[in-house]
């Protein structure tokens, strides 16, 4: 049952990867990954509010009391998803820009919580940190791939640079939302693919 | 009746304290973010309004209580005098308020230059105001103190076409900075007076 320390890391990169895997937080997934940057941009954020309110969590499991720990939750998740609003206006305005309404919205990621709730909430610091880090990075890679996906179908380019050069013709429902739902379909379809084997 | 405190203390000291470590970074991070704004969303405007400029008109500037609200102004030196002021006004557009950064002239109370700072207008119509040069450009030289109209309004500023509404709305965004100059223009020469 008990997990070592690296499988606690790894398994958000794959068993347990959130959009494809646990299928949670999809509303930044479809929203935000119009491109490559957009798309990591999101995942680092969302990364740093689940290390930290997982390790804060942690540390408090044993004070908060049981009756108002979604409540106690909420506010460590807030305090941590407004900490990343103001540093990403004051470092990375141009993203802040461009994620707009979706960085506040990490607070009702559904990942956020429920990590807090299923995971940071029962074990120690350095599992929580841990588990935060994985699940965070494999958002991060969820979002930057299907962010990929989409921008190099969708506007020909990967991170601004031309892949296909100037005669690509853009396949722009690839960046529209219908797009972001057909991509992610058919990325779950691929996971469950290869995890039949 | 022991728990219940216990619920009502752990609360207490949890929101207090992320309260205090909101209002900490807050404060830490005001002014960098004041000049992420500056940089990125009314920089670019300011730039191509003070085009040519020997300072950084971005750098150079003071603030006029005007009423309830503060403004802005930035300086532009041209010739080795302060001569371009800017500010940024609003008006209704066609999806809501379009800012508009304008330039005033302080040698002969022309328009130096208007530029669109933030709307939300349709991309590809109203939007152009933001992008076409060739619109905005129209307004360089008109008297500041007078109303600017678009032409079908009786003026003489050939609106987007497919987009009235906007270009109307950059016209009377370019007029109320003419009210307003005309009603600080003591006060901003004062203040110009420090970047001689």
């Amino acid at each position: 049952m008990a997990k070592s320390l690296a499988q606690e890391f790894t398994k958000g990169l794959w068993e347990e990867i959130p959009p494809f895997r646990l299928v949670l937080g999809l509303c930044p997934t479809l929203a935000v990954t119009k491109s490559v940057e957009n798309g990591i941009g999101m995942g680092v954020a969302t990364t740093f509010v689940l290390v930290f309110s997982n390790i804060l969590v942690s540390a408090l499991r044993k004070v908060i009391p049981s009756k108002v720990r979604i409540a106690a939750f909420i506010i460590i998740i807030a305090t941590f998803v407004t900490v990343v609003e103001l540093l990403m206006q004051a470092f990375t305005y141009p993203l802040f820009l461009k994620l707009g309404i979706f960085i506040p919205l990490i607070v009702v990621n559904c990942i956020v919580l429920g990590r807090a709730e299923a995971f940071a909430s029962k074990n120690n610091i350095i599992r929580s940190t841990l588990d935060g880090l994985g699940i965070g990075i494999g958002f991060t890679l969820a979002l930057g791939s299907l962010g990929a996906v989409r921008e190099v179908f969708g506007n020909g380019t990967f991170l601004g640079m031309s892949v296909f050069g100037p005669h690509y013709e853009p396949f722009t429902f690839m960046v529209e939302a219908p797009g972001a739902f057909m991509c992610l379909g058919l990325m779950l379809c691929i996971m469950n693919l290869i995890g039949k084997k | 009746m022991n728990e219940m405190a216990k619920m009502v203390v752990v609360m207490t000291v949890l929101t207090v304290v992320s309260g205090g470590l909101l209002a900490a970074i807050r404060n830490g991070t005001l002014e960098r973010i004041e000049n992420q704004q500056l940089q990125f969303v009314k920089g670019p405007a300011i730039k191509e309004i003070m085009k040519g400029a020997s300072n950084d008109p971005i750098k150079d500037r003071f603030k006029i209580k005007d009423g309830e609200v503060e403004r802005s102004i930035f300086v532009g030196k041209f010739n080795g005098k302060p001569e371009v002021v800017a500010f940024e006004t609003f008006a209704k557009g066609f999806g809501g308020p379009v800012g508009v950064m304008v330039g005033i002239n302080l040698t002969n109370d022309t328009l130096a230059g208007v530029a669109v700072t933030t709307h939300s207008e349709t991309p590809g119509m109203g939007a152009r105001a933001k992008t076409d040069p060739t619109f905005v450009a129209q307004f360089k030289g008109k008297p500041a103190l007078k109303p600017i109209k678009v032409t079908k309004d009786g003026g003489q500023i050939t609106a987007l076409s497919g987009a009235t509404i906007t270009s109307r709305a950059v016209c009377l965004a370019a007029t109320k900075a003419g009210e307003i100059f005309k009603r600080l223009k003591p006060e901003i020469e004062k203040g110009i007076q420090k970047f001689n």
